[in-house]
């Protein structure tokens, strides 16, 4: 929320350069994408992505439909590779380590990168409780204090604490739509992950229930990186300190959001954030 | 149809059980023989309930390994003629794998299973006798093949429809392939693979002519089988067996019994079947997709 604030301070005459500067601090680089292609079968998905992801920051990608957003986060914690004949290809380095090196297991990936996905998907035969302590089990955590301890720090991480604390044994499917997606914002949390991948996470709900899950990135990105996929502008212009705006395959523009928005290099991205299309 | 079909089983089985009673479900001994006529049913409800047994041991592991193979782990290239390939194994006639069990099969399980078992591990009680081929645990394996079609092809159908979001959420949480099966497919699809493994028992209970060429048809006492590999005889061997023959009324009325206790034992299964499968769907409210 910071950076936008002091966004606005910043008189309109001031160099690119200093306002970058000015505007925040430089923060590590967390990832950094470099030549991404992707296809899924002989259909390009992605067309040489590169970008730096810095660490606790949010970054949105959006674009119309099929433009590939969903793609470019699946190949982050390489779960689009899972898709029958899909395959990807390039570099994505997190904290120095490209985990698309052959000696990486994609295994050990996906436990330092969480996901949420586009409709809440807890598992139907669990509790709450075991919902959130699935990857844990799935890990080999046998320690009960300790899955009893993580869960409820992560659901008080997901801000579903205080909803479920008297009904961890209900199955998870019983709660509402926008609290099963903080349900698996908090199974994520409970792998205790650097990166949280966020596809679409509110496409599904009622806009109160959006509107939860967006101050919850805010609240979430000071403990780590999030990376949402969204195709509503607006949650991208509440929610991101970074956007990519992507469009048939190719990543058109990147940088801070509020200059995605208000002053954009491209035409394309101009067209796309004033609604002409998309 | 169902209750017109029990009545006349039941209207058959009448004058053995108001001669026998209760007895008949329990007695061991069989002899048609006009004027000493006497029959129990247990040596055969016994073999029935084994030799499905043996076959289900042996046949839902296999069948859920079948399924879980085409399924998740195979490319389209390899899933698609198998499961081709498995589903015409179910369209064999019962009577081609008898034929097939009774000159060809029962040698190799004799020779390659049961002979190893009794020559190395006859302390135990269930290997201790000399394996001839014909008997209860052949007529298992047999029936094990038969009934491998039908449970890992519906099986396929189930794993088939449990999706993918649940696959990505468990993946998503740094699961291997088998945690994945774990926590996200088993208990997703545990109530409909459970009802495809009880319609294979279904199919196990009553087969009939697979059994009779290859369970080895003792009689009576002699019936009950002591090892893996006595000779045996079901429920619907033996009606097979000597409905042709049956010469007073009394023997007829026995056989009908032997089918009333087959029908109820199979009643018993479907709707044990039905209740389980229904209770783990009430545990997953709105669970499907």
């Amino acid at each position: 929320m910071e950076d936008i604030l002091s966004a606005k301070e910043i008189s309109s005459d001031t160099s690119e350069t200093t306002r970058r500067i000015r505007e925040e601090p430089r923060r590590r680089s967390k990832v950094s994408i470099k030549g991404v292609n992707a296809w899924f079968g002989s259909k390009q998905a992605l067309k040489n992505i590169n970008l730096e992801i810095e660490e606790n920051t949010a970054t949105a990608f959006m674009g119309p439909s099929g433009c590939g957003k969903t793609t470019l986060i699946r190949c982050l914690n390489r779960m689009h590779e899972m898709t029958p004949g899909a395959k990807a290809k390039g570099q994505v380095i997190l904290d120095g380590i490209d985990i698309y090196d052959k000696s990486i297991d994609p295994v050990i990936i996906k436990r330092r990168i969480g996901m949420v996905f586009q409709k809440p998907n807890p598992f139907p035969t669990m509790s709450i409780f075991d919902n959130v302590a699935a990857g844990l089990k799935l890990n080999g955590i046998k320690d009960k204090k300790l899955i009893r301890e993580i869960v409820e720090e992560s659901l008080e991480g997901a801000g579903l604490w205080e909803e479920v604390k008297n009904e961890l044994d209900k199955p998870g499917m019983g709660l509402s739509g926008g609290q099963q997606q903080r349900l698996c914002i908090a199974r994520a949390l409970a792998m205790q992950p650097e990166i949280l991948l966020m596809d679409e996470p509110t496409s599904a709900l009622d806009p109160l229930a959006s509107s939860k899950i967006e101050e919850l990135v805010h609240k979430l990105k000071k403990d780590l990186t999030i990376i949402i996929v969204t195709h509503n502008m607006q949650q991208a212009a509440r929610v991101a300190d970074r956007a990519a705006f992507m469009y048939l395959g190719e990543m058109i523009e990147y940088g801070f959001t509020k200059q995605i928005f208000q002053n954009p290099e491209q035409e394309l991205t101009e067209r796309f954030v004033s609604g002409k299309f998309g | 149809m169902l209750i017109l079909v029990a009545f006349a089983v039941g209207e058959g089985a009448l004058p053995i059980f108001s001669a026998e009673g209760f007895q008949f479900v329990i007695r061991t001994d069989w002899n048609a023989v006009y004027g000493r006529e006497s029959f129990g049913a247990l040596p055969y409800i016994i073999g029935t309930l084994l030799s499905s047994a043996i076959a289900m041991a042996i046949g839902v592991p296999i069948s859920l390994g079948i399924a879980i193979f085409v399924t998740e782990m195979a490319s389209h290239r390899i899933s698609t003629p198998l499961s081709f390939v498995v589903e015409l194994l179910a369209a064999v006639p019962s009577i081609i794998y008898g034929l097939w069990a009774l000159f060809v099969f029962r040698f190799w399980v004799r020779d390659l299973i049961e002979r190893p078992l009794y020559e190395h591990l006859n302390w135990i009680p269930f290997f201790d006798k000399t394996p001839f081929g014909l008997d209860i645990f052949t007529a298992g394996i047999v029936l094990s093949i038969m009934i491998i079609p039908i449970i890992s092809s519906i099986t396929r159908e189930i794993l088939l429809v449990v999706p993918n979001s649940q696959r990505e959420a468990a993946y998503s949480l740094g699961a291997t392939r088998w945690g994945t099966l774990k926590t996200a497919i088993f208990p997703y699809a545990k109530s409909g693979i459970l009802g495809a493994s009880f319609l294979g028992l279904g199919r196990a209970i009553g087969e009939t002519i697979l059994v009779t060429m290859i369970i080895g048809n003792a009689i009576g006492p002699a019936a009950i089988p002591t090892t893996l590999f006595s000779q045996g005889q079901s429920l619907a061997s033996l009606i097979a067996n000597e409905f042709n023959e049956a010469a007073s009324d009394l023997h007829l009325s026995a056989l009908i019994g032997l089918g009333a206790i087959l029908l109820l034992l199979s009643m018993i299964i479907n709707i044990g079947a039905r209740f389980m499968v229904s209770r783990m769907v009430k545990v997953v409210p709105g669970g499907r997709e």
